[in-house]
């Protein structure tokens, strides 16, 4: 069946189809459906994946090496399934707040960047030929450049600048890596490349080559020190993207880490060799503490968040540089449910931003009493992030700081110990939101709209169901672990 | 009905008490009787879970896997059952009390405080009940969140600054060193189950099993033990009712009973001994025993001295689970439940003063005897039991917490308890003795005393205190099957 | 030495142009020039590929008799590819920087910079 095909093509042909249609309303209408069709489709590779193992697709026809392969297995599955999810809740309750931050006359030429963007998520994932990730890989960045600066604030603009800059910077990077390991093996496909990884493993270009993929994943996934780009480009985004972004621009990142690092070049070659995780040990570590800190002084909420996404990064590529297959799957548990919460998480910042305009912590002063619902709904994304029971950030600190314990103990203290700022930060919103007096004029905000609010609880939901019946992503994850480190 | 349905319905029934006060908070009569009803039906649940008798005990339930094969289980056992009856009698006692204070106060925001009340009791059950330490973890932080909004009920800068040194540290502590410690003992043993004779037999050496003790016995903030003994004065800040149960009965006691239950079924009395594992958790609980008491006799305020004087008995649980001897855990069980009942006395006492007069400060308080008499008498009553003289219940866990000391060999802890005591003489009893001696002169004294509401539920208690000294024969042979 | 030098001339020259782009595109302030760099270094990259692509003797990869070698086909289409993500991209970057200038009246980065240090 063409499934594979019809997960990335859907979208790809629904985006030029956006732009042409008249009315916002419509094109909004449309890009649900579709992402709601993508949503199907990948629950549909899910259990096919389930049933028969892996699902391969040749693109015409043309057996690979020599023509472009489709592989979906436990991890593509997962994350396919993660990211459709996300942008079908995304785009459910987006209607009204697009409306309201973006220009009347860019809203179908929002939509289209938006389902462009999905497009580029879903074909990084869904593929098997290494220039393919490379091409996916742009058109998500570049239509994630043009959404972010559709935000309302003149300062998005150079958000999207910088974004550009170092984004491009990065895939370039990637390209350069592509490059050098076509140039000692001659083949694209990633199977076909680790099957060759022995023989040449020992050339300089392939280390060199090895080198720029590091350098092109870390930028792409914020990990400090190349995180530059990400406070900025989140905190000035309009609210539905910053919401999409947060939850899953990132993970495909991460995704691709895990492709590269463990299919392309093999487990043994990245650690043993190249000791990738002597180089990720404490890049992860510092990205932790620092960013965190920087959170807690933070006055715009949007951009405390962010810094917590950086954060969390960092307990990723932690589970990671463990090389143990329990830190790859504490990895992705992590992964699986930090998408969930922070996206719950800016969709209450959706809401507020809806409602009062703005997103400034002293501005939320008491917002608790004429938005209960919203207030609420941050309270309990915060305890998820916190990592308290019996949310699903429980679950993902349980995995990971297990997982750590196994290797050192010093460092599951540090690890306990980073998550006890994420009090501070969190905390520190939600007083300002119940406890505090509310300043005059910016009180009585407009009500939020159903769809919005309905939206952000069924993310809260989910990131409270997966604290509780965590089967599936723990199931996926274990599966997905066993394929990348048999 | 099966022991399966009466253990869920003991969480249910709280929960939905908590659901049931939401869907209704705009009609205070409803959420009131709503309250009520809660408390009567979970006290007859625990009862009927007390009634099957010795046959049910340590057999588990396990609801489903939660994290890889650990289950969300539950079991009833002894010391659980302390607990739960303890948590559960005396809710309902605090609910007609509640009702009182709140309503005589003019509190607001009743609906709120009602629903936080009940899902805090569903955390006490899963606490009283949890048969490994994932489900107590589990119970033991929604125990700290729900009564996050009970501290921080009146919303003002005091409230707000106390709350937050609350939740501060109970989530330090319960992050940064229960959880660390849970991990470590299911690395070691690959069980988190409470079993009898524990589950670290052989698995650790002495020095490692040393440090693994004391970082789950400190992980548990709510035992109260310094450094981390911070949060309860500075919860004072929450109306009385909440510091009455909460801090007198649910919160701390979830805290103490914690430890007692890693102590018995996680270590086991046999490791605890021939390991020694026990001594650095036996000298911090005995230095926060004498520290606390000294604190307390220098408060003026009334509620901050029970704050103290509660800080100090918790301590006297902690010592007797940490001295590990079958004598020093029946006596720390028992003082479990008989500091609690005269803890509430003290407490309900304090908040009929403040709504009959107003007064927080105790040298405003005296001759307050003659305006209050009921309340007073009342006072001395529960005093007593604290200090641990007979005919009050206090006086047996008294004896045997001290008979466990000197049994153990250990003379200078013996002794310790002893001049707490002297301490704790002089802490409480002259605020019943200034409260009658003097009579005033002043017409300002006449005889107001505090509202039935809040009358009754503090001579029950007072009651119970007398009453239970010569009903313990029969609990003493419950007490022991403990270790 | 030397034939490390001329043996490998083409990689040379794309090192080269790949550390100038990237230069120019950290050290000006002026947002156009940053772009400029940005192609400068993409191109070099271009050439890189395509280099490796050469087969010693080959010729253009089109099938005729006569011919017996011929270049690796495979590089021209990655890098067409390439060519088009790399226009895009400029064409994004170049789209943003007239809106930067119709809101700031400069695309120089400083002075943006000190225009909004200035607003807070």
């Amino acid at each position: 069946m063409h499934t594979p095909a019809l997960q990335v093509i859907i979208p790809l042909i629904a985006a030029p189809l956006c732009c042409l249609l008249p009315k916002s309303r419509l094109a909004w209408l449309f890009t649900t459906l579709v992402s709601l069709s993508t949503f199907a489709i990948s629950v549909l590779l899910v259990w096919q994946v389930h049933s028969v193992g892996v699902i391969d697709y040749e693109m015409g026809s043309w057996p690979a090496p020599l023509g472009i392969k489709y592989h979906i297995d436990s991890l593509s599955a997962f994350i396919l399934i993660l990211i459709s999810a996300i942008a079908s809740i995304t785009l459910l309750g987006a209607r009204s707040i697009i409306e309201q931050e973006v220009s009347h006359r860019k809203h179908a030429l929002f939509y289209t960047a938006f389902l462009l963007c999905l497009t580029g998520l879903l074909g990084i994932v869904a593929t098997n030929d290494a220039f393919n990730v490379f091409v996916f890989l742009e058109i998500s960045s570049l239509s994630t450049y043009a959404l972010i600066a559709m935000g309302r604030n003149r300062k998005a603009l150079m958000a999207a600048y910088e974004y550009l800059i170092m984004g491009t910077i990065g895939a370039t990077f990637i390209l350069i890596g592509i490059g050098l390991l076509y140039m000692q093996t001659g083949t694209l496909n990633m199977f076909d490349l680790h099957d060759r990884m022995p023989i040449i493993g020992g050339f300089n270009s392939v280390h060199a080559g090895f080198a720029f993929f590091t350098v092109g994943i870390f930028l792409k996934l914020a990990l400090f020190p190349l995180h530059q780009w990400l406070p900025n480009a989140y905190t000035f985004a309009p609210s539905m993207v910053s919401v999409f972004l947060a939850a899953t621009a990132t993970k495909v990142a991460l995704y691709l880490l895990y492709r590269v690092f463990y299919t392309v070049f093999g487990f043994e070659f990245s650690f043993s060799t190249l000791h990738l995780g002597a180089v990720l040990l404490p890049l992860s570590i510092v990205a932790i503490i620092v960013s965190s800190l920087i959170a807690i002084f933070q006055s715009d909420v949007k951009r405390l968040l962010a810094y917590s996404s950086l954060a969390q990064i960092g307990y990723m590529t932690l589970g990671v540089s463990l090389q143990t297959q329990a830190g790859l799957i504490a990895s992705m548990i992590n992964l699986f449910n930090h998408a969930f919460i922070k996206g719950a998480l800016f969709m209450c910042l959706a809401c507020l931003a809806y409602s009062i305009k703005t997103t400034s912590c002293e501005h939320m002063a008491g917002i608790a009493k004429t938005q209960p619902w919203v207030a609420a709904a941050f309270v309990v994304g915060g305890i998820a992030l916190i990592g308290l029971p019996p949310t699903a950030g429980f679950i993902s600190k349980w995995y990971i700081v297990l997982a750590v314990l196994e290797t050192s103990w010093w460092l599951a203290i540090v690890v306990v110990l980073t998550s006890l700022l994420a009090v501070v930060y969190v905390w520190r919103v939600v007083e300002q939101m119940y406890l505090c007096h509310p300043i005059d004029n910016i009180q009585q905000g407009t009500p939020v709209p159903m769809m919005l609010l309905s939206c952000t609880w069924v993310m809260i939901f989910l990131s409270v169901y997966f604290g509780i019946d965590n089967r599936f992503p723990v199931r996926m994850a274990t599966m997905a672990a066993e394929v990348l480190m048999p | 009905m099966s022991l399966f349905t009466l253990i869920l319905a003991s969480l249910c029934v709280p929960l939905a008490g908590a659901i049931v006060i939401f869907l209704s908070r705009r009609f205070s009569r409803i959420i009131e009787i709503v309250f009520v009803a809660s408390a009567a039906v979970l006290l007859f649940i625990t009862v009927s879970i007390f009634n099957f008798g010795s046959a049910i005990y340590h057999q588990t339930v396990e609801l489903y896997p939660l994290i890889g094969d650990i289950p969300l289980a539950f079991h009833v056992e002894p010391l659980g059952l302390v607990y739960a009856g303890v948590a559960s009698s005396l809710w309902l006692v605090t609910t007609i009390y509640a009702i009182g204070y709140m309503n005589a106060n003019q509190e607001k925001k009743l609906a709120r405080f009602y629903m936080c009340f009940c899902i805090a009791m569903m955390g006490v059950m899963g606490i009283a009940f949890a048969a490994n330490l994932l489900t107590l973890f589990i119970f033991y932080e929604i125990l700290t969140i729900s009564t996050y909004p009970l501290v921080a009920h009146k919303e003002n800068t005091e409230a707000k600054n106390g709350a937050r040194a609350y939740l501060g540290l109970l989530l330090t502590t319960s992050i940064g060193f229960f959880l660390v410690s849970i991990l470590w003992t299911w690395q070691v043993s690959h069980s988190l189950d409470f079993t009898i004779g524990g589950i670290l037999a052989g698995k650790l050496s002495d020095g490692l099993t040393l440090v693994l003790f004391t970082l789950m016995v400190m992980g548990i903030g709510k035992a109260g033990l310094m450094p981390f003994h911070r949060w309860l004065p500075a919860a004072m800040v929450a109306p009385t009712p909440v510091s009455a149960l909460l801090h007198a009965v649910a919160v701390v006691k979830a805290g103490v009973f914690c430890v007692l239950k890693i102590t018995v079924y996680i270590f086991g009395i046999e490791v605890l001994q021939s390991t020694s594992a026990n001594m650095i958790i036996v000298y911090i609980a005995a230095i926060t025993m004498l520290l606390a008491s000294l604190v307390a006799i220098q408060q003026d305020n009334l509620k901050a001295r029970l704050a103290y004087s509660t800080i100090s008995q918790l301590a006297y649980i902690v010592l007797g689970a940490a001295l590990a001897t079958s004598v020093s855990i029946v006596g720390a069980s028992m003082h479990l439940a008989t500091h609690a009942v005269g803890k509430i006395t003290l407490f309900f006492c304090a908040g009929a003063i403040y709504t009959a007069t107003k007064k927080t400060s105790i040298k405003d308080m005296r001759s307050i005897g003659y305006q209050m008499p009921y309340t007073m008498l009342a006072y001395t009553i529960a005093a007593i039991s604290i200090i641990g003289l007979p005919p009050m219940v206090g006086s047996w866990s008294k004896w045997f917490l001290i008979d466990g000391a000197l049994s153990s060999g250990q003379i200078v802890l013996a002794v310790a308890f002893l001049i707490s005591t002297l301490l704790n003489i002089v802490y409480l009893m002259p605020i019943a003795i200034n409260a009658f001696i003097n009579k005033p002169a002043s017409t300002e004294y006449q005889y107001q005393e505090a509202p039935k509401s809040l009358l009754i539920p503090l001579c029950m208690t007072a009651l119970l205190c007398l009453l239970l000294f010569f009903l313990m024969p029969y609990f003493y042979e419950f007490l022991q099957r403990i270790p | 030495m030397m034939s490390l030098i001329t043996d490998l001339y083409a990689y040379w020259i794309s090192v080269l142009l790949m550390m100038v782009g990237l230069y120019i595109v950290i050290d000006h302030n002026n947002l156009f020039k940053k772009l400029i760099g940005l192609n400068i270094f993409q191109t070099s990259v271009f050439i890189l590929f395509i280099s490796m692509g050469k087969v010693d003797q080959g010729t253009a990869p089109i099938l005729k008799d006569g011919f017996e070698t011929f270049s690796n086909p495979l590089p021209h289409v990655l890098i067409l590819t390439a060519i088009v993500v790399s226009i895009a991209t400029t064409a994004v970057g170049l789209a943003l920087v007239v809106s930067i200038n119709k809101y700031y009246k400069t695309i120089n980065e400083s002075e943006i910079e000190a225009i909004e240090r200035e607003q807070e």
